[in-house]
């Protein structure tokens, strides 16, 4: 025993790294303590708590996840709330997750996407007294204390079209999807009817690969993970000619960013469009090649819902995102300026109006229905 | 060969030719300590165990040696148990103190109040108890109590899956396809659960049997393969991982399994007669699958210490070779060990949809058949142990969601301490290292080791 005792006092290493851990903790621990820990919020603090739970693709997916997020975090920093977010890591996690955040006081519980449809519903009727609101899936046997929040994003993608179709110049634009469902469809959807209401409009032929609306099938990662499959695809697209892709698959969307930034540095001229945030702020990397995005503006409609539901005004209302209301928009074309032509720009401004107004109808199968 | 014929003469209540060595052993010894004797006393499964089990011939040479009460204490089984907790609490958190933003706050003012950084790193570790055995914050015994039920929640799919790849184990085949057996038994499972009406009593039976076969179609593929035409078991079952994967995604898009009036990859809600009846009521989601589980490890361990059956997995998983020219069929057993394996994985999937979820989606399985390896392999790939491993995955599962709700730990520095948690207990030789606490240093040099495979390994490695 005094044997193995020596030896582990030997182990020279062990000493070193304790050693260094106390000394890192002597010359950082010396600061003052906070006055009263806890009260640290800038605003007025409330008591009022407001929750997120994520679905699978977590709350760093630089899609409607992270959206989502900020618009809670944007909330707590305006309302002076507080926040809990539980991110899940697959599907059997949404049910208990939910559960905790019940259990842990939250007023309003935002969840996010089709994946968290019935663990938000039988959570929501088990609950009726706490509030819910979901992001992308309505349905209609929501209880009284659910609240959709639902995007038109075919009539941003519309636009996006009719900007790909008049920019490009091989004459060819491409999309493809992460899964095929319908929140991702609808982009590809409205991307489509763009291009074809441009090719009526101006008598051209741009075609579309990757999706075909009348079929409702087109080419998917089978995930929102495989960022490198993206970039195959979407090396696979600028072979057949393409110049202006839309991936429309969450964070699988940088793949398609790095092959174009390829084909650029050999040469070839392609350009990106962003889906969900504004690409040219949230994924910086491919600021030079990134044409447009078609954004949902989820930030904002989460803190609206969270502001109304404080204010004592919550209502089980869907709330749709459209061009109309903002919910929806075609990012402004930052640094790709001079590639989109002066009658391409004034075009989109009146196909906008005509779309609110209804002069342009933008239909989609998986459009949300009130 | 006797054992062939003679079961009795092992111990009542054994699992393995392990037992009896371990119950002759005054005082602590551990685990790996006896799996390692197993290997010394059978050679590696060669030979029938000796009359004399080695742990106690070389126990007694460790007398001889002069080894104290003292000695016992600090190398045994306990003191190797709460040093690898103990140190994988203190490298989480560490890790908690790198990561988490509140706790490098706390530290940053560590000498004015050092209570602080205490607090914010042993938060997460209470949470952990509280989402995954008792909540001693709830307002009623209902709130106390969940979290405990929620641990067996989650653990049922892990101890079906788990027992399945451990059976596998035991006869030599390595079974990474529990991930693809459970959703083909999802996949079966919920079909017969949403698409026929069937009467009370009856339509839960189908659904399990149902769940049972298309598990044991889905492992029996891999067995078969194996047995015509030799395949590797670990690419055809990571292969067949993915075609099950994408089958079950593929299909959720198509007429007959979508859920109607949605666009959604998602499956209809199973009838209420095909749902495993609640234990505790609806507040609770435990279910009557759990109760499945603990007759699916009895079976288990009758098959494998009490069946000619198993017997015959037995002696495949430790020589091929020598099961055959004993007479057992190798192929015949490869086949059987796989369907069942992949029944008891099927059972898992049928526990998801027609317990805990209630639908199919395209996520039913999680990671449920990955996680099964470790519970297996942490259970030393027995029955019972497979159980607790099963249990303790449940609770770190269900613990982890408190851990993420309340201290508001990201989740994936929530999965890496609990991973380093299983890796220090599954590894006592390493937290023996660790600490220099290693009583077998010493044997290794100065005495021979009987048995000939081990000695010729060891006295191979002295030189």
């Amino acid at each position: 025993m005094k044997k193995s005792l020596r030896a582990s006092f030997k182990r020279g290493s062990m000493a070193g790294v304790a050693t260094l851990g106390a000394s890192a903790l002597l010359l950082t621990g010396c600061g003052a303590a906070p006055s009263s820990p806890g009260a640290s919020g800038s605003a007025t603090t409330s008591d009022y708590t407001a929750c997120m739970v994520s679905d699978s693709g977590g709350f760093d997916d630089k899609s409607f996840n992270q959206s989502g997020y900020e618009g809670l975090q944007s909330a707590v920093k305006d309302l002076g709330i507080k926040e809990k977010h539980v991110q899940s890591k697959a599907d059997t996690d949404y049910d208990p997750n939910l559960r905790s955040m019940v259990q842990q006081g939250c007023k309003l519980t935002v969840t996010v996407g089709f994946l968290l449809g019935d663990a938000t519903k039988s959570i929501a009727t088990a609950n009726p007294n706490s509030h819910f609101a979901i992001i992308d899936y309505n349905d209609p046997t929501f209880p009284k204390n659910v609240k959709p929040i639902v995007y038109d994003t075919a009539q941003a993608a519309f636009l996006a079209g009719y900007l790909a179709a008049g920019t490009s110049k091989t004459g060819k634009v491409a999309t493809f999807g992460g899964i095929n469902i319908p929140t991702v469809t609808i982009f590809m959807d409205g991307f489509a009817d763009g291009v074809k209401y441009y090719n009526q409009k101006k008598g051209k032929n741009v075609q579309l690969i990757g999706w075909d609306k009348d079929k409702q099938d087109g080419t998917f990662v089978g995930d929102f993970k495989q960022v490198d499959k993206g970039k195959v695809l979407t090396q696979g697209f600028l072979d057949q000619g393409a110049d202006v892709v839309l991936p429309v698959a969450g964070p699988v969307g940088s793949g398609a960013g790095s092959a174009i930034l390829d084909a650029k540095s050999k040469g070839k001229d392609a350009k990106l469009i962003w889906v969900d945030s504004d690409g040219y702020l949230t994924a910086p990397d491919y600021k030079s090649v990134i044409l447009s995005s078609v954004q949902k503006t989820m930030s904002t409609a989460v803190e609206t819902v969270i502001k109304d539901d404080k204010d004592g005004k919550f209502d089980a209302t869907p709330y749709i995102g459209t061009l109309a209301n903002g919910g929806v928009a075609l990012a402004p074309v930052h640094d790709l300026d001079s590639a989109v032509q002066a009658d391409v720009k004034s075009d989109l401004d009146q196909l906008k109006k005509d779309i609110i107004s209804g002069a342009v109808k933008v239909e989609s199968k998986s459009s949300p229905t009130k | 060969m006797s054992e062939k014929t003679t079961p009795g003469p092992q111990a009542p209540g054994s699992n393995d030719a392990a037992e009896p060595a371990e119950m002759q052993v005054p005082g602590g010894v551990t685990s790996e300590a006896v799996a390692s004797d197993v290997v010394l006393d059978t050679a590696g499964g060669q030979m029938p165990p000796s009359a004399v089990p080695a742990a106690t011939q070389r126990r007694s040479r460790d007398r001889d040696g002069g080894g104290s009460v003292l000695h016992e204490i600090f190398t045994g089984n306990v003191m190797v148990s709460v040093l690898s907790v103990l140190l994988a609490i203190v490298l989480g958190g560490i890790l908690m103190a790198v990561t988490n933003p509140k706790v490098a706050t706390a530290a940053g003012y560590f000498f004015a109040q050092p209570g602080d950084l205490l607090t914010e790193v042993i938060r997460p570790y209470t949470a952990l108890v509280q989402g995954s055995i008792f909540n001693w914050a709830g307002t009623d015994l209902g709130a106390q109590l969940y979290p405990i039920t929620e641990t067996l929640t989650v653990s049922t799919p892990l101890i079906c899956a788990g027992l399945g790849v451990a059976l596998a184990f035991r006869a030599g085949l390595f079974n990474i396809g529990a991930q693809g057996q459970i959703i083909f038994g999802a996949l079966f499972g919920a079909y017969a659960g949403f698409a026929w009406h069937l009467p009370l009593g009856l339509h839960l039976l189908v659904v399990i049997l149902a769940g049972l076969v298309g598990g044991a179609v889905w492992g029996g593929v891999v067995g078969l393969l194996k047995a015509r035409t030799g395949a590797h078991e670990v690419i055809v079952t990571i292969m067949l991982n993915y075609i099950a994967n994408f089958l079950l995604l593929f299909l959720l898009t198509t007429p007959a399994f979508q859920r109607k009036g949605s666009t959604n990859p998602i499956s209809p809600f199973l009838d209420s007669t095909a749902l495993f009846p609640e234990l505790l009521g609806p507040q609770f989601r435990l279910h009557a699958g759990f109760l499945a589980a603990i007759l699916a490890t009895v079976v288990v361990w009758w098959l494998l210490n009490r069946s000619t059956i198993g017997f015959e997995f037995r002696a495949v998983g430790a020589n091929p070779n020598a099961a055959r020219t004993a007479g057992i069929n190798v192929a015949r057993s490869t086949i059987l060990v796989m369907a069942i394996a992949g029944a008891l994985a099927g059972l898992a999937g049928v526990a998801q949809v027609s317990g805990t979820e209630k639908y199919l989606s395209g996520g039913v399985a999680a990671t449920i058949g990955f996680d099964a390896i470790t519970v297996a392999l942490l259970g030393r790939s027995t029955p019972w142990g497979t159980f607790f491993a099963g249990l303790l995955f449940g609770a770190f599962r269900a613990g982890g969601v408190a851990m993420q709700a309340q201290t508001q730990t990201p989740i994936d520095i929530v999965l890496v301490i609990q991973s380093l948690i299983v890796l220090f207990i599954a590894a006592p030789p390493l937290v023996r290292a660790i600490f220099g606490l290693n009583p077998r240093k010493k044997k290794t040099t100065t005495s021979g080791t009987p048995g000939p495979r081990t000695g010729g390994v060891k006295s191979g490695a002295a030189v």
